[in-house]
């Protein structure tokens, strides 16, 4: 696994709950990294262990974090350029959501040996989507609701999100667009100086 | 026509026959208010930097397909690469422009939006890749600064000398401070490499390394088991020998360090010639001197050594120390 997803984990329990707690959370997986590298890569498994010892640490479901983690990644100021990044993919809420389907070559560009998860887009009315994930990492489709809310809020879209479960190692979101342009959202400058 | 344009090219200029602006795409106007464009000159509001020297319209007709670079006569640091073709109307020209590398800089100045491109334009696509690329090289950059760190770290902790696997100087000064506490006596040679820096300046560094290499060994294959030998820097040795506290067997030892170091030494097609210098002093059991005063003393006699023509090994004596100061040679020391 590349290590900006491992190191994705540990900036987000580090940021929201403290050093002292992503120390618990290395205790408890043990795998005898405490420090992961964005740009290293790791054992597959041990995401999984990770997360499941931050449950453990944090006493919260591990799905439950998943998508706190989506919300994180595109919400905290530590990672603002991941937002940025993402806001590339088009100038409205549905824009972005059809660029879904190439985030994964999108990263590969940036990053050669990052894999995402295969996502695809399904337009099933004008305002009814629905998003399959295939991920190595179970429960991937959560950490992908987080994003998804975070980013309508980003857009200004009015938005309900379902995790309608997993099949074969696929999860599936529903993305229901209630309203597109419900309030101005977050400002993108397309040539801010970060 | 321009509508058409405005879509497919929202960077496009055209021209009457006479070269004048009769409509600009929409991003140009963007850049700079739309009503103040028309009627004026194409080449007043451009600069066209190549080719060069084009005043007429006349001119601009036969630049026809070729690749143009210009700017805004008002905003010289965007530069704009540009192509230029007849229009439908006779003695109508259309130019079309892009940004070229400068793109960053103009999206900034101008404050364009995804959509002020035409949906097909990879510029987009470019910012992105622009991003994102700063941010991964900024993560490799921190990795490598954090490894560059380790290393050092690792570094100063160790106690060998990775050119030539000698104990490094912290760990001589380490076996040397337990020496010293044990009270036991011991002699301190300190050798000095003759030549060596002409070998290193006409042959190069590999054959410097060559040449350190064979040295530190020639200096193990002379020395008992519990010697130690060890290199502080560049052409530096120095070896402790724990119990010994007279010359006799150091003449020797020295003098067949000297000798085989003057065996030459073969690098690729090249021979090395070199020699030693040598300083030593003893410190008796239960002596008083520190570390520092007999490197000090060693220093004195190999100076002495260098002093009376190289290639010798010099004990250190008190008098030495005298006619040292009375030279004024060691007014410098560490």
């Amino acid at each position: 696994m590349h290590g900006l997803t491992n190191r994705a984990i540990q900036c987000f329990v580090t940021d929201r709950y403290g050093p002292e707690k992503w120390a618990d959370c290395a205790r408890i997986a043990d795998i005898g990294v405490s420090d992961f590298e964005s740009m290293l890569i790791y054992e597959d498994g041990q995401t999984t262990q990770i997360l499941e010892a931050a449950s453990t640490a944090l006493n919260r479901p591990k799905f439950e974090l998943m998508e706190d983690l989506g919300t994180y990644l595109v919400s905290h100021p530590n990672t603002e350029s991941l937002r940025r990044l993402l806001r590339f993919g088009g100038v409205t809420f549905v824009e972005f959501l059809h660029s879904l389907d190439e985030l994964p070559d999108r990263a590969r560009l940036a990053v050669s040996d990052l894999e995402l998860p295969e996502l695809e887009l399904r337009d099933q009315a004008a305002t009814q989507f629905s998003l399959s994930c295939k991920s190595t990492i179970s429960g991937a489709g959560h950490v992908f609701i987080g994003i998804l809310r975070t980013m309508a809020d980003d857009y200004g879209a009015l938005v309900t999100l379902e995790h309608l479960g997993a099949s074969q190692g696929v999860e599936t979101i529903s993305i229901s667009l209630i309203v597109s342009e419900f309030s101005e959202g977050r400002h993108f400058d397309l040539g801010a100086q970060l | 026509m321009t509508d058409i344009l405005d879509v497919l090219c929202p960077m496009h200029v055209v021209l009457n026959k006479t070269g004048h602006i009769v409509h600009v795409g929409p991003m140009l106007g963007k850049i700079r208010g739309d009503a103040d464009w028309l009627v004026k000159r194409f080449l007043e509001e451009f600069v066209l930097k190549r080719p060069r020297s084009i005043s007429s319209a006349k001119e601009l007709h036969e630049l026809t397909s070729s690749k143009l670079h210009l700017n805004l006569r008002n905003h010289p640091r965007i530069k704009l690469k540009g192509v230029l073709v007849p229009g439908p109307v006779t003695g109508q020209l259309i130019v079309n422009l892009s940004f070229g590398i400068s793109v960053v800089d103009a999206v900034r100045e101008y404050g364009l939006t995804n959509t002020d491109f035409a949906a097909t334009d990879l510029t987009i696509e470019m910012l992105y890749l622009v991003e994102a690329k700063s941010a991964a090289m900024e993560a490799s950059r921190k990795l490598n600064l954090r490894l560059q760190g380790a290393m050092i770290a690792a570094e100063e902790q160790a106690f060998t000398d990775t050119l030539t696997g000698l104990k490094n100087r912290r760990a001589f000064d380490y076996i040397m401070d337990r020496q010293i506490i044990s009270g036991r006596s011991f002699a301190l040679m300190q050798i000095d490499l003759d030549f060596f820096k002409a070998v290193n300046d006409s042959l190069g560094h590999a054959a410097g390394d060559h040449v350190l290499q064979t040295v530190s060994r020639i200096m193990v294959d002379e020395t008992r088991e519990t010697d130690t030998v060890a290199r502080l820097g560049g052409d530096e040795f120095v070896i402790l020998f724990p119990g010994v506290s007279e010359p006799n067997v150091l003449v020797n030892i020295g003098q067949r360090i000297i000798s085989e170091l003057e065996v030459p030494i073969h690098f690729q097609d090249n021979v090395c010639q070199i020699s030693a210098s040598i300083g030593t002093v003893f410190r008796s059991a239960n002596g008083s001197s520190t570390a520092k005063q007999l490197f000090e003393d060693a220093d004195i006699a190999l100076y002495a050594s260098k002093r009376m023509g190289r290639a010798q090994q010099t004990f250190f004596t008190d008098e030495l120390k005298e006619t040292a100061w009375g030279e004024g040679a060691i007014t410098v020391q560490q």
